[in-house]
C-alpha cells in the first residue's frame, strides 16, 4: 500500500513540475526573478551570439552548467527549498534570483 | 618615488570631469558608448568634497606603507594612465608583485575590482594593497593607530565622516571616494559619437567598425567604459590561475577581468602579466586566438577573426581616440601631521 502511495505522489509531482525559460539576452537573465517549486526546471536559453554560463553556490541547489554556446538550451532541476542567487561566471553583472518553495 | 618629482599639477578639475553630459546629438545605436550621467556610488558613501579631499591625501600619502616609501599612487600614478608603466607592480623594498597594476581610471564603473575580481566594491578593494606584503606591507591595526594619533587626519576624518572615527571602514570609504572621482575625460571618440565625424581619422572610424563588427572586440570591450566586466582566459600562458584561484570553476581557469580601454594608450604595458608593450601586439593576440590558442579552457571569445594588418592598425588608431585630456589633480606634497 505504501508503495502505491509513494508512486502516486511521485507521478503527481512529475506531472506538476513546470519548466521556466530563462532567456540569456544582451548579457541579462530574463526574467531576473522567478518563484518556483521543488522539482521544477530552469531552462537556460542562450539567445546571445556568444557564450554564457549559469551557476549557483547554494548548498542544496548547487550547479554549474559550464560553457554554454550560442543557441544552446540547458536544463537544471530545482532540488530543495531555498532562495538561490544565480550568476554567469563570465558576466558577473548577470544575476537571477530563484525562490524555490 | 618619482611621482613627487614629476607631478605638481595635472590638468582639469575632478568635478568638471563628473559634469560631462550626454547629448541628444548621438544616434540611438551609439548611445551605449556615452558616459552615464552619474558615477555609481553606494548609499552609505556618497561623494562629498570633504571625503574626496581626505581620500586624495590618503591615496598619495606614502606614510600608509610600512616603510613610508610607497603610496597607492606609486602603482596607480595619474601621469602614467593611473597605472605605473611597468610590467608588474613594484612595492616596498622593490618587491615585485605577481600582476600588472590595473588602472584606477573609471574603476567606479567596474562591478568587480582587481584583475581576478575578488572584491565587489572599491571599499572592499581599497585596503588590500595597503596590507599586501608585495605592495605597501602595512599592518592595518598599526596604520589605524598611527592615523588616530595624527591630529590632522583626525580632524579631516571627522569632517568627512562625522562621529564615525578612523576605522578600517572609514579609511576604505575615503580612498574609494577619491577613486570614484578618477573618471576619464571626454576623448575625441566621444565627440565623434556625438556627431562630429571629422574629429577622428578615417582609419580610426574604420577601426571602430571592425572593433564592433568583424573583430567582435565589443563583445567584451562594451559600453562607455569599453568593458563589460567579463572574465576570460585569453590564452596568454603563464602560471597565474587568475579567478580560478578564488574558486575552482572551469570558466575561471586562468581568467582575468576585461580591462577598460579608456585612456588605454597611456597605460602600457598590457594584460594582467604586463607582457605586451604595444596596443598592436595586444590587439593581434586577442584577435588571433591568443598567444597559446591550444591551451586549456581558452575563452570561446578568443578566436582568430581573420583580420588583415590594416584592420588591426585601424583598431589601434581607433583605441588611441579613447584618450581624453588628463585629469586636473593637484597632487598633494604635504600631508597631515
Amino acid at each position: 500500500m505504501n508503495r502505491v502511495v509513494i508512486l502516486f505522489f511521485a507521478v503527481f509531482s512529475l506531472l506538476g513540475a513546470k519548466d521556466y525559460i530563462v532567456n540569456q539576452k544582451k548579457k541579462t537573465f530574463l526574467p531576473g526573478n522567478i518563484t518556483a517549486k521543488v522539482g521544477d526546471r530552469l531552462i537556460f536559453k542562450n539567445s546571445d551570439n556568444f557564450s554564457h554560463n549559469a551557476y549557483s553556490d547554494n548548498e542544496a541547489n548547487e550547479f554549474d552548467i559550464g560553457m554554454q554556446s550560442p543557441g544552446q538550451d540547458i536544463a537544471v532541476e530545482l532540488k530543495a527549498p531555498a532562495t538561490i542567487a544565480i550568476e554567469c561566471a563570465i558576466h558577473p553583472n548577470m544575476l537571477l534570483t530563484v525562490d524555490v518553495k | 618615488m618619482n611621482l613627487k618629482k614629476r607631478s605638481k599639477v595635472l590638468l582639469l578639475s575632478l568635478f568638471t570631469v563628473l559634469a560631462f553630459t550626454t547629448t541628444a546629438g548621438a544616434s540611438q545605436e551609439f548611445k551605449k558608448w556615452l558616459r552615464p550621467e552619474k558615477v555609481p556610488t553606494p548609499i552609505d558613501n556618497k561623494i562629498t568634497s570633504a571625503r574626496v579631499e581626505l581620500g586624495k591625501l590618503l591615496y598619495f600619502d606614502p606614510s600608509l606603507s610600512r616603510d613610508g616609501t610607497v603610496s597607492c599612487a606609486s602603482c596607480h600614478n595619474p601621469l602614467m594612465g593611473w597605472s605605473d608603466n611597468q610590467p608588474k607592480a613594484i612595492g616596498i623594498e622593490g618587491r615585485e608583485g605577481p600582476r600588472n597594476s590595473p588602472t584606477v581610471l573609471n574603476t567606479a564603473y567596474q562591478i568587480r575590482q582587481f584583475w581576478d575580481g575578488r572584491a565587489k566594491t572599491l571599499e572592499e578593494q581599497a585596503l588590500g594593497p595597503i596590507q599586501a606584503d608585495v605592495e605597501m606591507d602595512m599592518n592595518l591595526d598599526l596604520l589605524l593607530s598611527k592615523l588616530n594619533k595624527n591630529s590632522g587626519y583626525v580632524a579631516l576624518f571627522e569632517k568627512a565622516y562625522p562621529s564615525e572615527g578612523i576605522t578600517d571602514k572609514t579609511l576604505a570609504k575615503a580612498i574609494a571616494t577619491f577613486e570614484r572621482t578618477v573618471v576619464s575625460n571626454e576623448a575625441p571618440f566621444d565627440k565623434f559619437i556625438k556627431g562630429d565625424k571629422k574629429v577622428i581619422s578615417k582609419s580610426a572610424q574604420n577601426g571602430f567598425k571592425v572593433f564592433t563588427g568583424k573583430a567582435r572586440c565589443s563583445d567584451c570591450h562594451d559600453g562607455f567604459n569599453f568593458t563589460d566586466g567579463s572574465f576570460h582566459n585569453i590564452a596568454l600562458g603563464g602560471v597565474d590561475e587568475g579567478r580560478y584561484k578564488i574558486r575552482k570553476r572551469a570558466a575561471w581557469f586562468h581568467a582575468f577581468k576585461t580591462p577598460t580601454l579608456r585612456d588605454i594608450a597611456k597605460s602600457a604595458p598590457y594584460f594582467h602579466d604586463g607582457s605586451v608593450k604595444t596596443l598592436k601586439e595586444a590587439t593581434t593576440i586577442c584577435a588571433t586566438g591568443g598567444r597559446y590558442p591550444n591551451g586549456k579552457n581558452i575563452s570561446t571569445f578568443i578566436v582568430d577573426r581573420g583580420l588583415s594588418e590594416t584592420e588591426i592598425d585601424n583598431i589601434v588608431e581607433f583605441m588611441k581616440t579613447l584618450s581624453g585630456e588628463p585629469l586636473n589633480v593637484l597632487v598633494p606634497t604635504k600631508f597631515p601631521q
